[in-house]
Parts: C-alpha cells; structure tokens; sequence
C-alpha cells in the first residue's frame, strides 16, 4: 500500500496517508482532484469494486468529509479516498459513469446531508424520506431530539436515568461521592 | 349515526390527489355501524374472537416474531390465530415494533382497506412510546394517535409466547365487545387524519382509502 501511495503522489496532490491495518489504508484528496483520482485507481490500479460511498459531517472544521471506499479484488487491498468538501453550497462531482449504484449513494447523500451531485441520476427525487421539507437530518445542527418532539407526540411519563449513576446506586446504595465512588 | 346518513356527511376533500386518480377513488367518509341486539352481538363477538386472520405485513423489526408464531414450534393456528394475504380478507393489524413515517403511510392505506371489525395489536415498545427510538426525526412516538390500537405487547422484542398471552387477551376483550377500533376511527375520522397529515407532508393518496 506504502508503494501505492508513493506511485500515486508523483501524479496526483494525495496527502495524509495512513495504513490503518494490513490491507486497509486512507488517503487524503482535494476536491477537484478527487474524481480523477478515482478513475485513476479504477483504471490502472486495480481497485474496481466501491465498497460504499458515505459522509461525515465535521462541522468543527466545516466540512463535509466524503469517503470513497475502494477494493482490489486482485491483492484484496482497500482504500480509502478522504476528500473534504465545503460545508456551505456543498457540491461534488458525480462519479456516477465510474459506477453506477454511486448514484444511489449520491441520492442518499442529497437527502440525508444535502450534498447536491450535479448531473447523478434522480438526485432530486425523494430515497427514504418522503416529502422532508426541515434541513436534511443527518447534518448536525439539525436537532433530531427537538424535531421529534415537536413532530411526533410523545406519551407522557418517559424518564431515562444516566446509566453511570443509575448502576452505582443500584449496586452500591451505601457508597457516598461522587459516580467514582471516593472517600466513604 | 346511522349508514344511511352517510350522504349527510361532508365529502372528503381529497387534496391530495390529482386527475385522473381522482375519478378513481370515493370522497364518502366512514360512518360507525350500530351494534345488533345484545344476544346477536354477543355470538357474534364469540365468533370474531375465534377466527382471527393477520395481516402479511411485517411493518418493523417485530414482525420476524410472527414466523416462529405460525409455525410449528409455537402453533398460533391452536389458538385460531391464522395468517391472511390482503389486508381485505384480515381482521387483525399487527404493528410490528417501530414505524417510520414513510411506514405509517403504508399502515394507513392498509389499515382503511381492512373490513369491519378490525383490530390491531401493537407489538413491542416501540408502537407505545417510541421505544428507543423516541427520538428520532422519522419515527412515530405513539401508533395510537394514527389508528386505534385495541392492545399493546411491550417488549423489545416480546417472544412469541407474550404475543400468544397478548392474542388470548385480545380474544377475551373481543367477546366483551370492547374492541370497537373501526368505530372509534370512524367517529373521530377529523382527529386522526389531522395527525396523520401533520406528520406525512406529502400526502398524495386519497383521505380514505377503500
């Protein structure tokens, strides 16, 4: 994999390289660069199978971290490709023509964290959620707790414990201090 | 209220449908039926209790309950339990653990196109209070203010043995003609398609399906 990397940075602006295990390692992209970097490994390394497609919502740093996970059916290598996008207006390149259940990826994605992929297939039609007219879900300012509440009408009565002070009163009822316990 | 007032009614608007369906589908709104004289009504609640049929659709994680429940090692046809294949030829709606949204749709639709009496039964926590997934952004808290649900299992999951003790309870409750669900949803019709249209936003099917 350490081969790959060092075939691939001549070529491309791949950074960050990380082997997590034996055969499975991440890499770092710019966006623009990203999709050629795909076809690149596509079509002359060997990694011909996306294993899946996804996004992490890093609203720290404000973006978007999309994670192209490749495999290598001939040395059984995977390989991550990390492209961080912006947050704001978050627009990628389809590679829907390198595969083409990306596109469902794609549809998913444009749901769920309003990633739009200009040009992907039935992107603007409804996945999973049917008529959601809120910010989409899975991005993290969206309050799921509150949206449920106000949505959905929860009965009355429900109360949940903290699990860490709940078992220590359950089981040391005589311990005093705090949840580790202390002096007695 | 009587069927023969159903034309006095208000014709359902739906709003949701567009030419041609709406030629297709009728605006009659459901009307609650008269009980018999008490004797006749009570045969016939003996009868309804002892010929119970489910409906085929497995709408949560719950519904893989029912499979062991009608096969051999639990048997619920020894408790004249039996599977059906449309919702028109079942009388019994299992709620099978939590529904989405996109769910609760679909449950509708089913649940209008069951004859009277029609029962349902809601398996597991989640169709009680959401069970753990209370607070999710697609996830129906309480089955109960979208259709009338007769009983409740809780569990996460309930065995089959607690879904047998929840079908002899209903069994029991059928003969003391307390499952009146078709009638409680037809009496307050307005109350429960206005929650159900709070939560489906696009509601593109008619206001009552049968």
């Amino acid at each position: 994999m350490k081969q790959l990397f060092e075939r691939l940075q001549p070529l491309f602006a791949v950074s960050d390289f990380k082997k997590q295990h034996g055969d499975l390692a991440f890499l770092r992209i710019p966006k623009e660069h990203a999709e050629m970097l795909i076809r690149h490994l596509r079509d002359h390394e060997g990694f011909s199978h996306l294993v899946f497609f996804t996004a992490v919502d890093y609203i720290e740093d404000g973006v978007f971290r999309l994670i192209y996970m490749l495999h290598d059916y001939g040395t059984k290598n995977t390989l991550g490709v990390h492209v961080d996008i912006a947050r704001e207006n978050a627009t990628m390149t389809s590679i829907h023509e390198l595969w083409a259940q990306a596109a469902l990826y794609q549809r998913e994605l444009k749901e769920m964290f309003g990633i739009d992929f200009p040009g992907s297939p039935g992107v603007d039609e409804d996945f999973m959620l049917e008529g959601w007219d809120e910010i989409p879900p899975m991005r993290r300012e969206f309050d799921t707790k509150a949206y449920a509440e106000k949505t959905f009408f929860p009965r009355p009565g429900r109360k949940s414990t903290e699990p860490r002070t709940h078992m220590q009163e359950q089981l040391y009822p005589n311990r005093q201090g705090g949840p580790d316990g202390g002096e007695k | 209220m009587r069927s023969a007032n159903r034309k006095d009614l208000p014709e359902l608007p739906n709003e949701g449908l567009t030419y041609p369906d709406t030629e297709y589908f009728c605006k009659t709104r459901p009307v609650p039926v008269e009980p018999h004289f008490k004797a006749m009504e009570q045969v016939r609640n003996w009868a309804r209790a002892n010929s119970l049929s489910i409906q085929a659709f497995g709408t949560g994680c719950g519904a893989v309950e029912l499979r062991p429940l009608m096969t051999a090692r639990y048997d619920a046809y020894r408790y004249s339990v039996t599977g059906s294949a449309t919702p028109r030829q079942s009388c019994v709606f299992v709620i099978g653990g939590y529904a989405s949204v996109k769910t609760l749709k679909r449950i509708i639709v089913s649940y209008e196109q069951m004859q009277n009496p029609k029962f349902v039964v809601g398996l597991g926590s989640c169709t009680v209070n959401g069970g753990m997934y209370w607070d999710s952004y697609n996830t129906i808290n309480r089955i109960d203010h979208y259709i009338p649900v007769d009983l409740y299992i809780s569990g996460c999951m309930p065995r089959p043995e607690a879904l047998l003790a929840g079908f002899i309870k209903l069994k029991e409750l059928i003969k003391a003609g307390k499952c009146e669900g078709a009638n409680k949803y037809a009496e307050n019709f307005d109350w429960y398609k206005a929650n159900q249209k709070k939560v489906i936003k696009n509601w593109n099917m008619p206001d009552y399906n049968w």
